[in-house]
């Protein structure tokens, strides 16, 4: 069983919703990053997205984008991300973790190349942003050879037929866009959301996250009600584009950030169990 | 599926057959081209593709892009003999495609005009384009205004400082300019912010890419809606020399101008075809926009296609004199002609280009713009190389009036 699959099946049994925060790896320099992860798994992280820094993240807002312009700075390359989750990993064995980024680094390193390394050093599952199913079908087969989980992107604009071939070979969780739009752009219209993902359920069995434009501890209960996770990812990089130079404090302002979340999504958790129950 | 394997692909039948059936269904020229975008875009790109195909086979959209070819952009353009450059060049006869004679300056209308049809027929009320020399921002503003569409563009903001002219022209037009201040702050940026801005409203909005590259199905569409330029050529060239130009040059930042230039020449074997690329400070610098001649296989705005990249797979910098060239990669049916052969790519450099320039402004009477200035440079030099008798077709893509600020500029001097 996969750490991403023990973690959530622990969760579905304990009837916890959970908590993905996302950072830009190497922001806003290369050696900051493992201790945020750490702060952000003692904030309540149960799986933590890793982003590898690109200088064309299509898919990215400008807040996300500012930061992998602040990690290429430094020269921050997908082999250094690779090293940042082996050291992560000598203190943490337990919290999965999930690289997501865009192609042409991956393209680079060369496929089999990263998913052997990649899965060496403790990763758990990869997204890959503008990786799509009908174009690239041996990255999913390499992947899950290496015991990595392809975790995949389903839009509001999926077509039935799209979702089915997804479905297929995804891993790990199914990762809802909650709306049209780049990351970090808009809040969350909560109302439509639970169709959607009952509409995702009729296809996989695999837990749901939602992410892109989570941005208060109330949009994270709001998730909860209907997600098995929700993904916070801009909030949380603009503590650390706030933080600057601060690492320290930094830490600090990221733990506060998600543990609020994380103590709003535990309500509403113990909500969703006496209404169960009832 | 229309694979086509570099190894084999020296039967000219067989490449004959090949290059009119690309891109395949799913927007493959051989390995390149193709579809990688998020999620989100999927499904728009879909619509696109499907709504294309019908538009293109209904004889009253073409009619439609017919008509407006002819009244509105200026078409056919005519082809010219430039025989003072020809006769410095001491070779080959050199002809220009006149494209800076359309409506706008540039090719670029050839393009926006078919695809704002295709807009105004899909119901779409709103209009966004990225752009570099603000040639292609130009040309979708005119046909957006003249549709009576919403339009906005976006822009580098080192491009804007670089092609102030061209934004005011713009927002003339009615556009709004939407300065882009990330990466590079030029064309690949642009593009970025125009992906997004579709990702986020593709319930009214159409986006215009103004080149060859981008997710399938646009290499293909656009390349469709440019071949006017070979097709007109063609048949000017029987006409007017009752043979086939020996070599056809055009200068390729994306490549736009190039393949509408080159597909319909493909099957003719004995003409020989040039791509020039922009070498900038010199391809040995690494200071340059030539991914052909120094790049690498790799994805980048939806589409697999030769790339400026470092080791880590991030995307390099470019340097042109010229906006219009100035981009990372490059369309990806260029990419697959460099790998079998049929295209040759080179590149000129920025002092070649704006020697061509003023060459061609003050012997022949025309000022290139600063993209067409480089495959001007680059036929000189292949006409030196032939015999009187042959014929090398230049691609006269834009005329320079938009470049007077960086001409002036690499001249010292200031207007």
């Amino acid at each position: 069983m996969s750490r991403l699959d023990t973690r959530f099946s622990a969760l579905r049994e304990a009837g916890r919703t959970a908590l993905i925060p996302y950072l830009t790896a190497g922001d806003p320099r290369p050696e900051a990053t493992v201790g945020f992860m750490h702060a952000l798994v003692a904030a309540g992280a149960d799986v933590i997205e890793v982003g590898v820094p690109f200088t064309d993240p299509m898919a990215d807002g400008p807040v996300i984008q500012a930061a992998c312009e602040r990690a290429l700075v430094h020269g921050t390359s997908l082999s250094q991300v690779l090293d940042m989750v082996a050291e992560f990993r000598r203190d943490d064995g337990d919290t999965p973790v999930v690289l997501m980024g865009y192609l042409n680094p991956i393209d680079r390193l060369g496929l089999a190349g990263f998913a052997e390394r990649a899965a060496a050093v403790g990763v758990d599952g990869v997204l890959i942003v503008d990786m799509t199913a009908e174009e690239t079908p041996e990255i999913m087969p390499t992947l899950n050879a290496h015991g990595l989980d392809a975790v995949c992107l389903i839009a509001p604009t999926t077509s039935e037929s799209r979702m089915a071939r997804i479905c297929e070979n995804a891993g790990g969780f199914v990762y809802y866009v909650s709306f049209k739009g780049v990351t970090g752009s808009s809040s969350l219209d909560v109302s439509s959301l639970g169709g959607q993902i009952e509409r995702i359920r009729g296809y996989s069995r695999l837990p749901v996250a939602v992410g892109f434009g989570v941005r208060t501890a109330a949009n994270a209960a709001d998730v909860a009600r209907v997600a098995d996770a929700v993904v916070v990812g801009s909030t949380l990089v603009r503590c650390i584009a706030d933080g600057g130079d601060d690492l320290a404090a930094t830490r600090e302002a990221l733990g506060t950030t998600l543990a609020g979340m994380r103590s709003a999504i535990d309500a509403q958790d113990s909500n969703n169990r006496e209404e169960r129950r009832a | 599926m229309a694979t086509i394997d570099p190894q084999h692909a020296a039967d000219p039948a067989t490449l004959a057959q090949a290059w009119r059936e690309m891109p395949d269904a799913r927007g493959h020229f051989g390995p390149y081209g193709g579809r990688f975008v998020a999620e989100t875009l999927m499904a728009p790109l879909e619509e696109l593709a499907a709504a294309y195909e019908s538009a293109r086979n209904d004889p009253a959209f073409i009619a439609a892009l017919d008509a407006d070819m002819a009244d509105y952009v200026g078409r056919p353009t005519p082809i010219y003999h430039a025989e003072r450059l020809s006769k410095k060049a001491g070779g080959a006869q050199i002809w220009f495609k006149r494209e800076d004679l359309n409506h706008t300056g540039a090719h670029k209308i050839n393009n926006t005009i078919g695809q704002a049809l295709l807009a105004d027929r899909m119901g779409k009320t709103r209009i966004i384009a990225e752009t570099g020399a603000g040639q292609h921002g130009v040309a979708t503003a005119t046909v957006a205004a003249r549709l009576g569409l919403e339009c906005v563009i976006f822009m580098g903001s080192e491009d804007m400082r670089r092609q102030a002219t061209n934004v005011y022209r713009m927002r003339l037009l009615g556009a709004e300019v939407r300065p882009v201040e990330s990466g590079s702050r030029t064309l690949k940026d642009a593009m970025n912010e125009a992906l997004r801005d579709w990702v986020a409203n593709v319930d009214d909005t159409f986006y215009i890419i103004g080149t060859v590259a981008g997710p399938h199905p646009y290499p293909a569409m656009v390349r469709d809606f440019q071949a006017v330029i070979g097709r007109e050529s063609r048949r000017q060239m029987l006409e007017r020399c009752d043979r086939l130009p020996d070599a056809i040059v055009a200068c390729v930042g994306g490549g736009s101008n190039a393949i509408g230039l080159f597909h319909p020449f493909l099957d003719d074997e004995s003409v020989e075809i040039y791509g020039v690329e922009a070498g900038g400070d010199g391809v040995a610098t690494g200071r340059h926009a030539a991914p052909l001649s120094a790049g690498r296989s790799g994805v980048l705005h939806g589409n697999r296609t030769y790339l400026m990249q470092d080791d880590n797979g991030q995307i390099s910098a470019t340097h042109s004199v010229s906006a219009g060239l100035d981009y990372p990669g490059v369309g990806p049916e260029h990419s697959w002609l460099k790998d079998i052969g049929r295209a040759h790519y080179v590149a000129v450099d920025d002092q070649d280009a704006l020697a061509a320039f003023h060459e061609c402004t003050r012997i022949e009477g025309i000022m290139p713009a600063l993209e067409s200035a480089h495959a001007v440079a680059y036929a000189q030099k292949l006409a030196a190389t032939m015999a009187p008798d042959r014929i090398v077709l230049v691609n006269m893509s834009g005329r320079g009036d938009k470049d007077m600020a960086s001409v002036a500029e690499a001249a010292g001097e200031s207007l």
